[in-house]
């Protein structure tokens, strides 16, 4: 009897609450953030965005990015952006509706802020982070060049990268999800 | 007399009988940490994958993050922008969800001209399914306060390729969990120990392996990976973009490529995986005559909606040449395509997404191979991992 007692006691206790005053309102979550404050987000906030948000201070010449591209990126992405184990960046000569589409920057990226973002963040893979922000303007600067889409004398900082409009802005269609 | 067999292990192993059941890795060939590494699918059974064959890819190797030094921040358009630790996370309210994890790129070989020579899972095995706990995302993004005016959440990994990527908000409160727990033992490593996004039935790109950050957004990023990378080019020239959901998806696992029907003519078990990221698997149909006839096959319960249903069908082989193949709907009515209604839909250069009906070819010694409708089962390999991998 005390054993069946015991077991409609821990059916009751797993329908209703040990304690009905808690259980008032919306269902009670931790809440164990600590609020962040704005020096700790800044470190973490660095995504850039197509409207250009996110872009730092600093700038660089196509010319500067030519020597950085040199030595950072030359040996994955070859001569000219031709590609060589890692993506081909430039030079194109198959357009997107040919037999065998070339996926380039210049041909298929819909935005140039993306190349900053991801030049910042992601490279070079052997030493992720070793650019300064004013070397990846300038190495993004080169690659645009290659592109044809900045002159050779060209410089890029925050305002003038944000202007930029690729060849294959419209070429994207989002899916319904 | 009898031996005493091995003493405990603080951490089992497979048996060492078993020891070509192993991922089959394609790393990039000047960056060694760089690629991808397949699901044994053609060597395993049941639904779930075993933690240690987990499909792996990641794009600039794996990190190794102290959980005591690890944070999430929850930032941006929300009302309190806050950290929380491992030890917080940990305390959270938790569930539990059986669903497969699919690589965008999985099966991609299928593009190519002739039929892939590599064993089921070494072809389409960048794909895995696992029992993942941990918090319904909703949770904390109620704690923080996020601003209606925010479609999107941009998450970043920490890990040395800084992955980033949009999630739609919709998504991030109506299934998304923080992934803590892979089959009831903490995350593995490389799949985003010790915090991963989970994103039932959603591209793998999504669901961010060591995760660090998530920003509320009016609009997504626009990183590389959602950009020049996991978006598929049609023949028109344009380009599908947050294509996210993975499509209905089967495979024959047994028998299928390199196997060999050793017992010669007689009753074989067909079995297989079918998938799909609307929903729950309503039917397999299986043939075995190149698609002229089909027979409905056995799920296997449980049937999960975004998991692997096992499927199973009895097969009297009459030890003529044969060719088997496997055709999946789910519960929106979508019919996994025939290759060449996927060709005609998609062109070639799509390289994400590839769903289409796999054929396998028996011939009279029994022998299994991978073709292509109308296609020489000899023809040539050209089955290279390309450069989409970096």
């Amino acid at each position: 009897m005390h054993k069946r007692l015991m077991i409609l006691a821990l059916i009751l206790l797993g329908t209703r609450p040990l304690n009905a005053a808690q259980w008032q309102g919306p269902p009670a979550t931790p809440g164990l953030g600590r609020p962040a404050s704005a020096a700790e987000i800044a470190k973490l906030d660095w995504g850039v965005m197509p409207d250009g948000s996110g872009l730092p201070a600093g700038a660089g010449s196509v010319a500067q990015g030519e020597r950085i591209y040199a030595m950072h990126c030359i040996s994955c992405h070859g001569q000219g952006g031709l590609g060589d184990g890692g993506d081909q960046l430039a030079g194109a000569v198959m357009q997107l509706t040919d037999e065998w589409p070339e996926k380039t920057v210049g041909t298929y990226w819909p935005y140039a802020t993306t190349l900053f973002d991801f030049i910042r963040r992601s490279m070079p893979m052997t030493r992720p982070g070793v650019l300064s922000d004013s070397e990846v303007y300038a190495v993004t600067a080169y690659i645009l060049h290659l592109n044809g889409i900045l002159a050779a004398d060209a410089v890029l900082n925050a305002s003038t990268l944000k202007d930029i409009t690729l060849p294959n802005h419209e070429g994207f269609i989002p899916m319904p999800h | 007399m009898r031996r005493p067999g091995a003493a405990f292990t603080a951490y089992g192993n497979p048996s060492y009988y078993e020891d070509r059941v192993v991922r089959f890795a394609a790393p990039n060939r000047q960056l060694r940490n760089n690629g991808a590494a397949w699901t044994p699918l053609h060597l395993l059974q049941g639904t779930i994958t075993p933690n240690g064959l987990h499909y792996e890819r990641h794009h600039n190797g794996v990190p190794d993050i102290d959980p005591a030094r690890h944070e999430l921040l929850l930032h941006g358009l929300v009302k309190t922008p806050s950290f929380f630790s491992m030890d917080a996370l940990l305390a959270y309210p938790m569930r539990s969800q059986i669903c497969f994890v699919e690589c965008g790129g999985n099966s991609n070989a299928g593009w190519n001209t002739s039929p892939a020579r590599s064993e089921a899972g070494y072809f389409h095995g960048l794909v895995s399914c696992s029992e993942w706990t941990g918090i319904p995302l909703s949770i904390l993004l109620d704690e923080v306060g996020v601003d209606p005016a925010a479609d999107w959440l941009i998450a970043d990994g920490a890990d040395a390729f800084a992955m980033n990527i949009s999630v739609p908000m919709a998504k991030a409160r109506d299934d998304a969990m923080l992934g803590l727990y892979q089959n009831g033992e903490r995350l593995r490593p490389e799949n985003g120990y010790p915090l991963r996004l989970i994103l039932p039935g959603w591209e793998g790109v999504l669901n961010v392996k060591w995760l660090r950050s998530l920003k509320a957004s009016k609009t997504p990023i626009m990183a590389r990976n959602e950009t020049a990378r996991y978006t598929e080019l049609l023949p028109s020239g344009k380009a599908r973009m947050f294509s996210f959901i993975m499509q209905t998806k089967s495979l024959i696992t047994s028998p299928s490529a390199d196997m060999h029907l050793a017992h010669g003519p007689g009753i074989y078990e067909i079995t297989g995986l079918a998938w799909s990221g609307n929903g729950r698997i309503t039917r397999v149909d299986v043939s075995v005559d190149g698609g002229q006839s089909w027979a409905a096959a056995e799920l296997q319960p449980p049937v999960l909606a975004r998991a692997f249903t096992r499927f199973r069908i009895p097969w009297q082989w009459n030890g003529k040449p044969a060719i088997i193949m496997s055709r999946a709907v789910d519960e929106t009515g979508a019919v996994q395509p025939a290759r060449a209604e996927l060709l005609k839909q998609r062109g070639r250069h799509g390289f994400y997404h590839y769903n289409a009906i796999v054929r396998w070819a028996v011939d009279e010694t029994g022998a299994v191979s991978h073709t292509y409708e109308g296609d020489n089962a000899q023809a040539i390999d050209d089955f290279g991992l390309d450069s989409a991998w970096d």
